[in-house]
């Protein structure tokens, strides 16, 4: 098996570990943080910083490198461009992340601990995202 | 504005802010590619030859990880609120916004502002902003 499969594999672990110890697969403690009106817990501000703060070193190594340490090619997102699907997702998205405190990987990981709240997410998650290959296929390729 | 100085856990949220650091550093050191969780998991929805062994065994990671913390200790609160029809709302919407704004809390919050990314950086204040903004209608404005 190539390395690049356990490295994935390990990836995973390790960020799920992490948002576990951070609070962050706990979406009541999410929502304290978005809470600004309320009675505030900052703590997820420093989950930002400390990952922020140890990718920023990672990135700014691997700038300007063709591939990775094991040889895979480097996928960066070529896109520099502020469009409006961007702009329209992501604010989309900070509207979904309000309404349950839960975003992508955190309602991963509370499923895999067997949250049977955190697997209705996923599914609808799945069925957006779904939506969304669906959507783009109508698409005109003319874009 | 008040802080909940009960709740607020500063060296958690550090400690595990620095792991997915190093799980997002591992992945662009390693594999080359961007830790997003939303793009990972989107990509299994149109598989392409080559292109899904790798998501498959990162999103089984995330899902094992809980099981591998139970190995040690007791697992940390995970408490969720919402009802079953606003968790299926809030799913659909997650889903196709992450996809259209092209990343989610880790693409664009971890790894995209990592390196600088005008383009996440300035999805990641939409996200936050809209985020803010949400729980202040629905538990100031509506009171739910």
């Amino acid at each position: 098996m190539k390395t690049h499969f356990i490295t994935a594999f390990i990836t995973g672990l390790v960020f799920g570990l992490g948002l576990l110890i951070s609070g962050m697969a706990n979406p009541d403690k999410v929502l304290s943080f978005l809470d600004l009106a309320g009675a505030w817990d900052p703590s997820l501000a420093l989950v930002m910083l400390g990952a922020i703060a140890v990718g920023i070193i990672a990135f700014g190594f691997i700038k300007g490198r063709s591939q990775s340490l094991l040889g895979e090619p480097l996928r960066l997102p070529g896109k520099t461009t502020l469009d409006s699907r961007l702009i329209t997702g992501s604010l989309g998205f900070g509207i979904g992340w309000g309404l349950a405190g839960f975003c992508p990987g955190p309602a991963l990981v509370a499923l895999g601990a067997g949250e049977a709240k955190a697997a209705v997410f996923v599914a609808a998650m799945l069925a957006g995202m779904g939506l969304f290959e669906l959507i783009e296929k109508r698409r005109p390729a003319s874009r | 504005m008040t802080i909940d100085w009960v709740a607020f856990s500063p060296w958690a949220a550090l400690s595990g802010g620095l792991l997915i650091g190093v799980a997002a550093a591992m992945f662009i050191l390693f594999n080359g590619r961007i830790a997003g969780i939303s793009g990972i998991v989107g990509g299994l929805l149109q598989p392409r030859r080559g292109d899904t062994l790798w998501r498959v065994l990162f999103v089984a990671g995330m899902l094992l990880a809980p099981l591998a913390w139970l190995a040690f200790t007791q697992l940390p609160t995970i408490q969720i609120d919402a009802g079953y029809p606003m968790l299926i709302v809030a799913g659909l919407i997650v889903g196709i916004s992450t996809r259209y704004g092209a990343g989610c809390t880790s693409g664009h919050g971890v790894c995209g502002i990592s390196r600088l990314s005008p383009r996440s950086i300035v999805a990641t204040l939409a996200f936050m902003g809209t985020g803010f903004l949400t729980v202040y209608v629905v538990r100031h404005l509506l009171a739910f």
